[in-house]
């Protein structure tokens, strides 16, 4: 017997998914680059938004059309995949179609893979033809543009071809035609090589068998690179997504104990740092390392759909604010920063640069209304505006750098406990008035 | 109109060895803002209506720190809530109301980790329960009929997830309820949250008020409905900047109900 196609396969296959299994413990690590946070609370509220929100697609109905084709597309993914088991048997043992021997059942999987496909096939043409033809506002606003546009385009020529060789492998499978089992669409196509030898057929056959195993390993291998690794990611995000009301901000633990500190008249604002107690941190963040890793995680989760900005105030108003770049530019400098811990033997070497200004600029942060729409908005529980509250909270309690009027509105309370330059002692005479 | 109203401060309650049933929260609008004074006297006007035993602080009143936290200023906002936290404690106020979406949001989830831990009501929250105990009835009067559209407070809506208690009271008006084209969950700003209501906005083609105010001229209404004092001041400078401020109101939802009755 010949073992090559067979040692090709599994070298294939190693090859394929050893890159992938790299790329994630890279990605792992980069995430593991923010600082912690706890999410260990609410273990069974968390499993319920991921089964709803993730599993579910919860969130993506809120937009019928758009919700609609991105389920067939989804469910497709999942269910064909099923398919990919039966490759990878064949591929490691010669065998052939080994699950046919299960009988109707085989029918009546393949059919339902078949239908799928050419489901999945004509979502994806539609989502083609939205982002490329109709040419959907979130879609062509100012940061998706080169890799990102592309990025978008690719994924769904992906999903085409790979739905393509799964059709034409079924089609030219003269044995599988003549069991008639499960050639729901499939037959349809065959006619197509109705006029050619069966040398032919089964060359096709393995070439469109061996394309659609290869190509859904390259696909694996680029998620890592693309927008498109939310397919994974969207589970664990919507796990340690947040739980309490959104209006709620966190309570800066370092500025707590600062605060009691001065609050209290005990203390001696002279005394030595007791031993043990670590250097006051930094407050806010101005670049990656400063956001917590759910910050990080949510920025790899981002598939840039731009829900979020859509549904912005600011940028419907035509301000420079995007969330969708606020987690694009997170995820771009993030990268960046694991790359530069690559090339310096896994110690980041300062280069000069941060997520503030390089990536983000001030005047994108300050016209944040901190409304929630794009909370709110978000299919997979990505919070951009814990990234812009953090990033201003740099601005200010760091760099004392915020906009003029804020300062003045900021001294008012501090001298008057009001945002307006009144006297506290005139708060009650709205009674009289 | 009469303008005998009473507002028993806290001090007052404990120099009486008393204790009211709930706080009332002005807030800084409510205390100084011109527009956001009338919302707090028609408020007081239907608690005094109610017969609800209330106090203010008063004097002893400051910022809550929320313009101050979502400016990015950490240290005012905790500096603000745990002075206000004492002065709240000492008092061992249980149950809070407020005009303001602002204060509710900042008090009711910022606070308890700080130490203050209280029920806090939104007033149109509080309207209702007092109109469920039957402490309140509402009459349509001058509403009645009324095409009202509400605008949802962000702090309110989308931050606490209050969408119903301020829609009931409108309905109870017998008034028309019309919703926008983005309501509740996706109701837009009016434009002043994350303390955008003290400084001018950053470039662009519009201000978010007159995009609101135009989806809210879009469902023709006679008055625009509010729950949020810095909402009706963008709101009421939406419609001015459409002149449109001789067929359109922007109101509180405690002034209609107040209005209502003439109080």
């Amino acid at each position: 017997m010949n073992y090559i196609p067979n040692i090709i396969f599994a070298i294939a296959l190693i090859a394929g998914i050893g890159y992938f299994a790299k790329n994630v413990k890279k990605l792992i690590r980069n995430i593991k680059l923010g600082h912690d946070v706890d999410v260990s609370d609410n273990k069974s509220q968390r499993f319920k938004n991921m089964a709803m929100i993730a599993l579910g697609q919860s969130k993506m109905v809120r937009r019928p059309i758009a919700g609609f084709l991105h389920i067939i597309v989804y469910v497709g993914f999942i269910v064909i995949n099923i398919e990919v088991l039966e490759i990878i048997i064949d591929g490691l043992f010669g065998t052939h179609r080994i699950f046919s021997s299960i009988g109707n059942l085989y029918g009546v999987l393949i059919g339902i893979f078949e239908i799928l496909a050419l489901l999945v096939f004509i979502a994806v043409t539609i989502f083609w033809i939205r982002r490329n033809i109709i040419k959907l506002q979130r879609f062509w606003k100012a940061e998706m543009t080169s890799w990102p546009k592309n990025d978008g385009n690719f994924i769904l020529y992906f999903e085409m071809v790979l739905m393509t060789l799964f059709l034409i492998m079924n089609a030219t499978d003269v044995h599988f035609q003549e069991m008639n089992n499960g050639n729901i669409i499939s037959q349809y196509i065959a006619p197509l090589f109705s006029g050619l030898s069966e040398n032919t057929l089964h060359f096709i056959e393995r070439g469109a068998w061996w394309l659609h195993i290869l190509g859904i390993l390259v696909f694996l291998n680029y998620l890592y690179f693309s927008k498109h690794l939310h397919i994974l990611l969207a589970f664990p995000n919507t796990y340690f997504g947040k739980l309490k009301p959104k209006g709620q901000f966190d309570n800066l633990e370092a500025v707590t104990k600062e605060v009691k500190l001065m609050m209290d008249p005990n203390a001696d604002p002279f005394a030595a740092q007791p031993e043990g107690t670590e250097a006051p941190a930094k407050f806010g963040a101005s670049d990656v390392q400063d956001l917590s890793w759910v910050n990080l995680l949510n920025a790899y989760t981002c598939t840039e759909c731009g829900r979020c900005t859509s549904e912005c105030p600011a940028n419907q108003t035509g301000k420079k604010l995007s969330p969708r770049k606020i987690m694009m530019d997170t995820r771009d400098r993030l990268e960046e920063v694991g790359k530069n811990i690559d090339a310096n033997k896994g110690e980041f070497k300062p280069d000069g640069k941060q997520l503030l200004d390089d990536y983000i600029t001030r005047e994108e942060l300050w016209a944040c209304t901190s409304c929630n729409a794009c909370v709110e908005a978000c299919p997979v529980s990505i919070d951009p505006l814990a990234i812009i509250i953090d990033m201003r909270r740099y601005l200010v309690m760091e760099q004392s750098a915020a906009p003029m009027e804020l300062n003045n509105m900021m001294t008012n309370i501090e001298n008057n406990g009001a945002p307006w330059p009144y006297n506290q002692m005139d708060r009650l005479n709205w009674k009289n008035e | 109109m009469s303008e005998l109203l009473k507002v028993p401060t806290m001090a007052e309650f404990m120099a009486e060895g008393k204790q009211p049933e709930v706080l009332f929260w002005v807030g800084c609008a409510g205390s100084f803002d011109d527009r956001a004074k009338k919302i707090t006297k028609a408020f007081v006007r239907l608690l005094n209506r109610a017969n609800v035993e209330f106090a203010v602080l008063g004097t002893e009143e400051s910022c809550t720190g929320d313009p101050a936290k979502r400016a990015g200023n950490e240290f005012l906002f905790q500096m603000q809530a745990v002075t206000n936290i004492e002065v709240l404690n000492a008092y061992e106020v249980k149950k809070i109301v407020t005009a303001c979406p602002h204060c509710f949001n900042t008090i009711k989830n910022e606070y308890p980790e700080l130490g203050g831990q209280y029920e806090v009501m939104h007033h149109t929250q509080f309207l209702k329960s007092l109109l469920n105990d039957g402490r309140l009835t509402i009459e349509g009067g001058q509403f009645k009929g009324k095409r009202i559209t509400f605008h949802d407070p962000c702090y309110l809506g989308r931050a606490n997830n209050v969408y119903e208690a301020p829609r009931d009271l409108i309905r109870k008006l017998d008034a028309e309820l019309v919703e926008m084209k983005s309501c509740k969950s996706r109701g837009l700003c009016c434009g002043a949250g994350g303390a955008q209501m003290f400084k001018e906005p950053e470039k662009g083609n519009k201000d978010v008020n007159v995009e609101r105010t135009e989806q809210a001229l879009d469902v023709k209404p006679e008055i625009i409905a509010a729950g949020c004092p810095f909402c009706n001041t963008m709101m009421t400078d939406g419609v001015k900047a459409k002149e449109k401020e001789a067929d359109v109101q922007v109101m509180d939802i405690a002034e209609l109900i107040a209005n209502a009755q003439d109080l």
